[in-house]
């Protein structure tokens, strides 16, 4: 399997992730978006950690390359998850404020 | 076109619907859901490319929990169809645009890029993606991250609590 | 060599000193210090020039580096003063009659102030200075220097009671049309840069060079060198600012406008006579501008009742002469009546002086008359001055007036007839003059007749010595035909070249001049008859009247080229000033506020387009860090079309 297709396919989900952040109104959805974007960044390490594994292996050695990409997933999901806890936290304490979850209404940055 | 590739189509073509739905439902809850059908998808690639402990994780950590909270979130705030905000067509259409801008500047450079020519990927063989490669090498090299992202969840969760607290 | 270095170097600088003296100290010393200083040093120039004068006889010409003025590759200018027969002449006239001005003035000017007194004598020294810069230059660029300086100071002594604003009109007058000949003679010295590659004397006007020119060039080169003589020497049609220029001090009057500026124009014309000889075209336009102004002038100084304004109209009409000369080719008899016109012109101007000084500044002629007994020696130096210009022998006026009229005949017997005419008027209108001021009776006030009285002798020894002079020069240019040993032609070889015989027979020349002496004469009798009965009061005759209104010819110019001009710039100033130039400032202005204010929406606080602008931006980035080499490939093909 050429790299490529993994590359392009992770390249349209993670475009997709940025089309649905600049499209949505919706606070929560912009955040699931997010994760879908995350998703695909982790996609494509691991299809990079098997295609250096795979030229390793036939170059000989049965050492452990590319390894290090799936630990970095690893890493990646354990912060995920500690950034939905707080971004979720945020958005509800954003309704409570506003009683809307819509992201135009947080327009403090003006002038 | 062996198996292993057919079933590398369908899984993208899968994830990649999914996700258009993603973008495309109104009611929230079932972009919540096509987001779930979209893990399942990476994670059928994760076990095409023999990455075994990463794909349960996925599904545990990902469409377990933080969809789920997701969920309770949007429950909590009682979102419906008629609350979602309306967005102009114009705003809508310029951010297609950039993204689609995005996706085809990115594909070109790919294209054009030498050091990936001829490689491929190992499919459904390498022993790296199993728990005993991954389990020594989380241990011995990256134990340090590994302690520190405890505490990062400790945080994480005391600044949940507090900016929860009313 | 050294000395004359020396000694030109002191002619020139003696009367800088003066001025800055004068001028930087106005404020601290006395008027007596004032006078002497400014006097003494005019009177040291006139020494050294006779020094110098002597020098050049026995030597012959020399010339005298200062300094480089401009030294490039192309083409030097040096800063270099060249004394030879024609400039040591005119250094001696310059600086005699300058001389004898400044010691006038002393009196004259006593009523001022003691910073203005001294403001006075400053540029009454600039004059001098620039004035021998003028005719001791050894190119025309220096030559040019001069000619803008003492442009610059007829300005500003035309102009000397400023507070008058008549006054400083009539120097703006003098100033603007000097400086529209200046123009010409600026073309003039371009177009010689061009051809030659050189502005110096020895280097333009010698044979070789003349035969690099074409004959084009040499009529370009010469008729502009004339626009400019016409407007520093007021001839037709930039001679209106002369009798304005009567505003100043009567001594200015004198000095410039009768002795020396307005005799710039005749000296750079002798000095580049060989480049004048070759132009057929040029020639014919001087002499019959020359002659045309000389009529003119005389005609109006007929009607005039300003004792000034008549002798302003006689100055222009007797630059009319010298110009003749030129134009016919007798360069050594316009030099001629440029000196003895300095010597009775001035002599007339200060006695002129003395009479409104005696009148307390009285200046109508019709209120005057019967000055004879009260002012006895102003009236005779007056008189002397008057026989002087009418062109009668034996006083210089008529050695002088007679050369250029025989060389005018041997050219075309019209150009005499008309300068014989113009002689007769001459004759007529100064012995109005004379009659009206002082013979007959006394027609002003009791209060003016208690007051006259005879000037003082700082006023009447410069008269008594013009008087002399005006009545003996005749004998540096004693013709031939009489027994005389021209001395002054003769002098003036190495310059203007031999003089060319005229190709009358002594018996015509006897005929001319005995014609012309007569009509003059008679002339001058008619006048005396004439106006010792009466006055003119009023001109009541057609012809008169316009004659009076100087042939309307300020009003034409006024309508003709000051009223569009002054619309001009007011379009200038209303139109493009404040719409064009200001809109074009203040709009840049509005602009930038403009666009701010559109711009500054950007800035409205939402997350969402703050996101799309951050895509964007990395959207270009990638596209340009990848694609660099391509763009700069796409960049040189666009410029390299």
């Amino acid at each position: 399997m050429p790299i490529q297709y993994y590359i392009y396919f992770c390249l349209a989900l993670f475009s997709l992730g940025v089309v649905g952040v600049l499209t949505r109104r919706n606070a929560i959805i912009v955040f699931m978006c997010i994760e879908l974007m995350l998703n695909a960044v982790n996609l494509i390490l691991v299809a990079f950690s098997k295609m250096h594994s795979g030229i390793a292996a036939q170059n000989g050695a049965t050492n452990t390359a590319g390894i290090d990409a799936q630990i970095f997933v690893f890493f990646i999901m354990v912060v995920a998850a500690a950034e939905v806890s707080i971004g979720l936290a945020i958005i509800v304490m954003m309704y409570r404020n506003t009683r809307s979850i819509d992201i135009n209404f947080l327009n403090r940055l003006k002038n | 076109m062996n198996v292993l590739e057919i079933i590398f189509y369908i899984l993208s073509a899968f994830a990649l619907i999914c996700a258009t739905m993603v973008l495309v439902s109104k009611n929230p809850i079932h972009s919540v859901l096509w987001l779930i059908l979209v893990f399942f998808a990476i994670s059928g690639h994760y076990i095409l490319l023999n990455a075994q402990f990463l794909a349960i994780v996925n599904i545990i950590v990902y469409a377990g929990a933080i969809m789920v909270l997701f969920l309770f979130v949007i429950m909590l705030i009682n979102v419906n169809k008629d609350s979602e905000p309306k967005k102009q067509l114009f705003v809508k259409l310029i951010g297609v645009i950039t993204g689609g801008s995005f996706l085809i500047l990115f594909i070109s450079l790919i294209k054009q890029a030498l050091p990936l020519v001829g490689k491929t990927v190992l499919l459904k063989e390498g022993n790296i993606g199993l728990i005993h490669p991954l389990g020594k090498a989380l241990f011995n090299d990256y134990v340090v991250p590994f302690e520190i992202s405890s505490v990062l969840f400790l945080s994480a969760m005391v600044g949940a609590v507090l900016i929860g607290k009313k | 060599m050294g000395i004359m270095k020396v000694l030109v170097g002191f002619i020139i600088l003696w009367p800088l000193a003066g001025f800055l003296f004068n001028g930087l100290g106005r404020n601290y010393w006395s008027k007596k210090v004032i006078a002497y200083k400014a006097t003494g040093y005019i009177v040291a120039s006139f020494i050294a020039s006779v020094f110098a004068f002597l020098y050049v006889q026995k030597h012959g010409a020399i010339s005298v580096h200062y300094f480089d003025f401009i030294n490039t590759d192309t083409i030097k200018i040096p800063f270099d003063f060249k004394v030879d027969a024609l400039s040591a002449l005119f250094l001696l006239v310059i600086t005699g009659v300058g001389a004898l001005i400044h010691l006038y003035s002393t009196s004259y000017m006593k009523e001022e102030t003691a910073p203005h007194y001294a403001r006075y004598f400053s540029y009454l020294n600039l004059f001098i200075f620039s004035m021998l810069i003028l005719v001791l230059g050894d190119n025309f660029v220096v030559m040019f220097i001069g000619w803008e300086g003492v442009g610059l100071c007829s300005y500003l002594l035309i102009g000397y009671w400023f507070t008058n604003g008549n006054y400083n009109y009539a120097a703006k007058k003098a100033f603007i049309m000097n400086r529209i000949g200046d123009l010409g003679f600026l073309l003039a010295i371009f177009w010689l840069i061009v051809k030659l590659g050189s502005v110096n004397y020895n280097e333009v006007l010698t044979a070789t060079s003349l035969a690099k020119l074409s004959t084009t060039d040499i009529t370009g080169i010469t008729l502009l060198l004339f626009v400019g003589a016409m407007g520093k020497s007021a001839q037709i049609p930039l001679f209106t600012w002369l009798p304005d220029a009567m505003a100043g001090p009567t001594p200015v009057s004198a000095l410039i406008h009768a002795a020396t500026m307005v005799t710039a124009g005749i000296y750079m014309i002798t000095r580049s006579n060989i480049l004048f000889s070759h132009s057929e075209i040029t020639q014919n336009v001087i002499a019959i501008i020359g002659i045309s102004t000389a009529l003119l002038a005389a005609t109006i100084a007929i009607k005039q009742n300003d004792i000034k304004k008549v002798l302003a109209y006689s100055t222009v009409s007797q630059l009319g002469y010298m110009f003749l000369g030129l134009g016919v080719g007798a360069y050594s008899g316009a030099v001629f009546h440029v000196i003895t016109h300095a010597f009775f012109k001035a002599l007339l101007f200060l006695g002129a002086g003395s009479v409104i000084h005696a009148m307390h500044h009285e200046q109508d002629i019709r209120k005057m008359g019967g000055l004879k007994s009260k002012l006895p020696i102003t009236h005779l130096t007056f008189l002397i001055g008057c026989i002087a210009i009418a062109g009668v022998p034996p006083f210089s006026g008529f050695f002088s007036k007679d050369e250029i009229l025989a060389a005018a005949f041997a050219k075309s017997p019209i150009y005499w007839v008309l300068g014989v005419i113009g002689a007769a008027m001459t004759a007529f209108y100064m012995f109005r003059l004379y009659t009206t001021t002082f013979l007959g009776n006394f027609r002003g006030t009791i209060d003016q007749e208690s007051h006259l009285h005879e000037s003082p002798v700082a006023m009447t020894l410069p008269l008594i010595l013009l008087a002399v002079a005006s009545a003996l020069a005749g004998a540096i240019g004693f013709p031939e035909i009489m027994g005389g040993h021209h001395w002054l032609s003769h002098q003036l070889i190495p310059i203007v070249g031999e003089p060319h015989e005229l190709g009358l027979a002594h018996s015509i020349e006897w005929v001319l001049m005995s014609v012309s002496v007569s009509i003059a004469c008679i002339a001058l009798v008619l006048a005396i008859f004439i106006y010792k009965k009466k006055t003119d009061e009023e001109p009541t005759t057609l012809v008169g009247k316009f004659f009076y209104h100087k042939w309307h010819i300020d009003e034409l110019y006024n309508q003709a080229i000051v009223q569009p001009l002054n619309r001009f710039a007011g379009f200038l100033k209303y139109v493009i000033e404040k719409k064009v130039i200001d809109g074009a400032v203040n709009g840049t202005g509005k602009m930038v506020q403009y666009s701010a204010r559109k711009v500054r929406l950007i800035q409205n606080g939402q997350v969402g387009y703050y996101i799309l602008f951050m895509v964007v931006g990395i959207i270009l980035l990638f596209m340009i860090w990848f694609n660099d080499t391509k763009i700069l490939f796409f960049f040189n093909k666009l410029t390299k079309n």
